[in-house]
């Protein structure tokens, strides 16, 4: 009965989320339009004809690869951590449209519905992830083959699941701080952009150590985006690449834990009677 | 000797949002079929005793109790009981009348097959028959209450709690709601919490409770509310309750 109910509400958010997304039309096409403009006009003219030495680590079996084999990985970020910040405003319009209220007077512990929460946001994000791949990769295989083989991709499905939980979960602990909508766009610019950019998505990262760029390169050492990204990266090509892995997976905890937190009530009284005692 | 049961038992509640008092001291009871109503005019308190009866909010010391089940201690247990309408409107504007119902449905683990013929004879008793597969942003404010109030009745709570629900709504509305809400206490054996600010709202309650800057000033019913203020309508005994404190 009590499992049921559980099971029961993380269907309830997960229709919930997939009825509202494919309501949205443009939703879909924009998520693909964004990596596939990286990757057909960025990718195009930046990209090496000579190709391109992928990390300090090499998950490849070769010394060279085409720049839009090595972008891919990145992009799949991309949509994961635009997905994933999506679900951080979903967060914000459920608190705006007061649906917030519903889901915390569910009688069901709060974590619980943070996660299933989560759950559903990370559905959606590998949806979309996959859509992508499906997509895209055929279209610039057909000129430009690629070492990655498509069953890769779908070896690396779980890790593509992990990497979407930690973005999610990062998402929904900025939905305690973002408070309205219209806060969205700092989210873009300081949240967003700084994790895509000072990452291994677009360049590997010896490319910032010979560029002279060390403090770049040092933060995006600490960027667990990066971890995600050669995470997948390395899952694409049949291997595990623990560092991303622990990386992503400790990374998801502590975003979950902190987001619970920040969605207690009891929270709320302690700041409010410590204002009140001083 | 058998003790009363209450549905609800509040007890000295206080709550500060940092120096300022917002509750001091509040003691209530909810019998079983019972329809109190929680008086006040703006800013008495009322939204933030809501708040801390369905745990959105903790407060500052004071227990509250409901079918005895600690809010603080016992969420869970203390929530299944309740069905809430909200003073804003909690329901999602993108999805569909049947949607929004089943969201609900699910999110406590209710059988949505046979949930289905329950939905669409709610609906008919409501008019809404139509609007079933409407988005909820088509409907107007009084139809998006009352598909509110069928929505906090599906997983059949003991007790109802109505933040000032009839806010934004026409005197037709008003009247309509409040009339279901009074067949609901005898034919469902609810026992129901509504406040409001609107004194007319209060004439058919059980018991009367008046709030006011945080702190009870008169609770009865409405003759011995009538006899304390030594006047003859509610409303003017409300108000010289309110200016007398």
């Amino acid at each position: 009965m009590k499992i049921r109910h559980y099971i029961a509400a993380l269907l309830g958010l997960s229709i919930r989320e997939i009825i509202k997304f494919s309501n949205q039309k443009g939703r879909l096409f924009s998520a693909i339009v964004r990596p596939a403009l990286w990757l057909f006009v960025f990718a195009a003219g930046v990209g090496s004809a000579k190709g391109i030495q992928p990390a300090l680590i090499n998950f490849y079996p070769t010394q060279n690869i085409n720049y839009f084999e090595y972008i891919t990985p990145g992009l799949l970020g991309m949509v994961l951590l635009f997905s994933g910040m999506q679900s951080s405003l979903s967060m914000v319009y459920d608190r705006e449209m007061g649906v917030m209220k519903i889901l915390l007077t569910v009688p069901l512990p709060r974590w619980y519905m943070l996660i299933s929460k989560l759950i559903a946001g990370t559905i959606l994000s590998v949806i979309q992830a996959y859509c992508f791949l499906i997509i895209c990769l055929p279209i610039v295989n057909i000129y430009t083959p690629f070492l990655t083989s498509f069953t890769g991709w779908f070896l690396a499905f779980p890790f593509i699941v992990l990497f979407g939980l930690m973005l999610g979960s990062l998402g929904l602990l900025l939905s305690v701080y973002i408070k309205q909508l219209e806060n969205f766009a700092g989210t873009m610019n300081f949240v967003i952009f700084p994790m895509f950019f000072i990452s291994s998505a677009l360049y590997p990262l010896w490319r910032l150590i010979d560029n002279g760029a060390l403090y770049v390169y040092h933060i995006a050492k600490l960027n667990p985006f990066t971890y995600g990204v050669e995470m997948v990266r390395a899952a694409s090509l049949g291997k595990f690449y623990l560092n991303g892995f622990l990386v992503c997976l400790i990374c998801t905890l502590i975003f979950l834990f902190l987001a619970v937190r920040g969605y207690n009530p009891q929270n709320n009284a302690i700041k409010k009677s410590k204002s009140k005692n001083g | 000797m058998l003790k009363e049961k209450f549905m609800l038992e509040i007890n000295n509640i206080k709550k500060y949002y940092g120096s300022f008092l917002a509750l001091n001291n509040i003691c209530l009871k909810l019998k079983p079929n019972q329809l109190v109503v929680l008086l006040g005019p703006n800013g008495a308190g009322k939204s933030t005793l809501f708040s801390i009866i369905t745990g959105l909010v903790r407060a500052d010391s004071g227990s509250c109790v409901i079918n005895g089940n600690n809010i603080a201690s016992q969420s869970i247990g203390a929530l299944k009981n309740l069905g809430v309408v909200f003073q804003q409107p909690t329901i999602d504007l993108e999805l569909t009348v049947k949607e929004n119902l089943l969201f609900h449905a699910r999110l406590h683990g209710l059988r949505v097959a046979s949930l289905k013929k329950i939905i669409e004879k709610e609906l008919n008793e409501n008019g809404l028959e139509k609007k079933i597969n409407k988005k909820v942003r088509t409907l107007s404010g009084g139809e998006r209450r009352k598909v509110e109030l069928i929505r906090s009745l599906l997983h059949e709570p003991k007790m109802l709690l109505m933040d000032e629900p009839t806010v934004g709504l026409d005197p037709r509305s008003r009247a309509d709601l409040l009339k279901k809400i009074l067949n609901l206490k005898s034919s469902k054996n609810l026992s129901v919490l509504w406040t409001t600010h609107l004194v007319d709202e209060a004439e058919k309650a059980d018991k009367i409770i008046i709030l006011d800057k945080g702190e009870i000033i008169a609770i009865g019913s409405k003759k011995e509310i009538l006899s304390m203020a030594k006047e003859n309508k509610l409303a003017k005994a409300f108000l010289k309750l309110v200016e007398e404190k």
